[in-house]
């Protein structure tokens, strides 16, 4: 438990070197969401094989580095009414939003983005809430 | 070329959020949980991943174009309208109910089981369905 942050300070600096290639060799804005749905909706199509290549990045390289932990489990929940109504409100949400939390937080914050500070305040305010009101109050997650 | 550095991109992105802990939902919800066992990881990755990040953002200064070729993205609009607003909450409040965002649920997919497909599918079809709520909500509010 002690060493979680500097597990999580590595990984971090890895999404931000992760980011920094995105950025200045594409010339691109790493976001999740903006690279899943453009392919989703089809407004990303004429990159499609550059987003592609980003995703096949994503799942890849966790399923190299799954042998070398002991034990890996994400706890995901079992409700499934839970999973489909947060799988709906991140996939409309972010795409309304034009962001999540690597395009707003990461990249956006990173460069001063009003955008970016308002999104991340927004999206932490509405998860703190969420997390407390479902989690202290209904005990359902 | 190009896909060849989404891919390292894509591959230190997954790579950070596995080492990081960021596919673990209980530690996104975690830092969520201010009012029960906080747990303050995801500021040390949000606050890792902004160093090489803010100093890619500073070459771009000194350059004209990306290296291979492509136009850096524009300066950041500074409008704050409604659909930044609300679509972040309700991206919050999914991100709190579940503990996943979109990066993670891709990075997880080979480990997370059948629950995790069950969100991915949801969170496509949110992203499908997005295009037609924006046109709604840009009806309701007009002024923008």
């Amino acid at each position: 438990m002690q060493v979680d942050w500097i597990w999580g300070l590595a990984g971090g600096l890895l999404i931000g070197i992760g980011g920094a290639v995105y950025l200045l060799f594409n010339g691109r804005i790493m976001g999740a969401s903006g690279i899943i749905g453009g392919l989703v909706d089809g407004s990303g199509l004429d990159t499609k094989w550059e987003r592609l290549s980003f995703l096949v990045g994503v799942f890849l390289l966790p399923i190299v580095l799954y042998p070398l932990y002991r034990e890996v489990n994400p706890h995901i929940t079992d409700n499934l009414l839970i999973l489909v109504a947060a799988g709906l409100f991140v996939g409309v949400g972010t795409r309304l939003a034009n962001g999540c939390t690597s395009g707003h937080g990461v990249c956006g914050m990173s460069r001063l983005s009003l955008r970016g500070f308002v999104a991340t305040a927004c999206y932490i305010l509405a998860g703190g809430i969420g997390v407390l009101i479902f989690r202290h109050l209904f005990g359902v997650i | 070329m190009r896909n060849l550095f989404a891919f390292a991109a894509g591959g230190f992105f997954g790579a950070g959020l596995f080492i990081s802990g960021m596919t673990d939902t209980t530690k996104v919800q975690g830092w969520l949980d201010v009012f029960g066992a906080w747990d303050p990881t995801l500021a040390f990755v949000m606050g890792g991943a902004m160093i090489p990040m803010a100093i890619a953002w500073l070459i771009t200064r000194r350059r004209t174009s990306a290296v291979l070729g492509t136009a850096f993205p524009p300066t950041p609009s500074r409008k704050i309208d409604r659909k930044l607003v609300i679509g972040s909450l309700m991206f919050g409040v999914g991100w709190g109910l579940a503990g996943l965002c979109p990066g993670p649920s891709i990075a997880a997919l080979s480990y997370g089981g059948v629950g995790l497909y069950v969100f991915v599918a949801a969170m496509i079809t949110g992203m499908a369905i997005a295009p037609f709520v924006r046109t709604r909500l840009e009806k309701i509010v007009p002024a923008e």
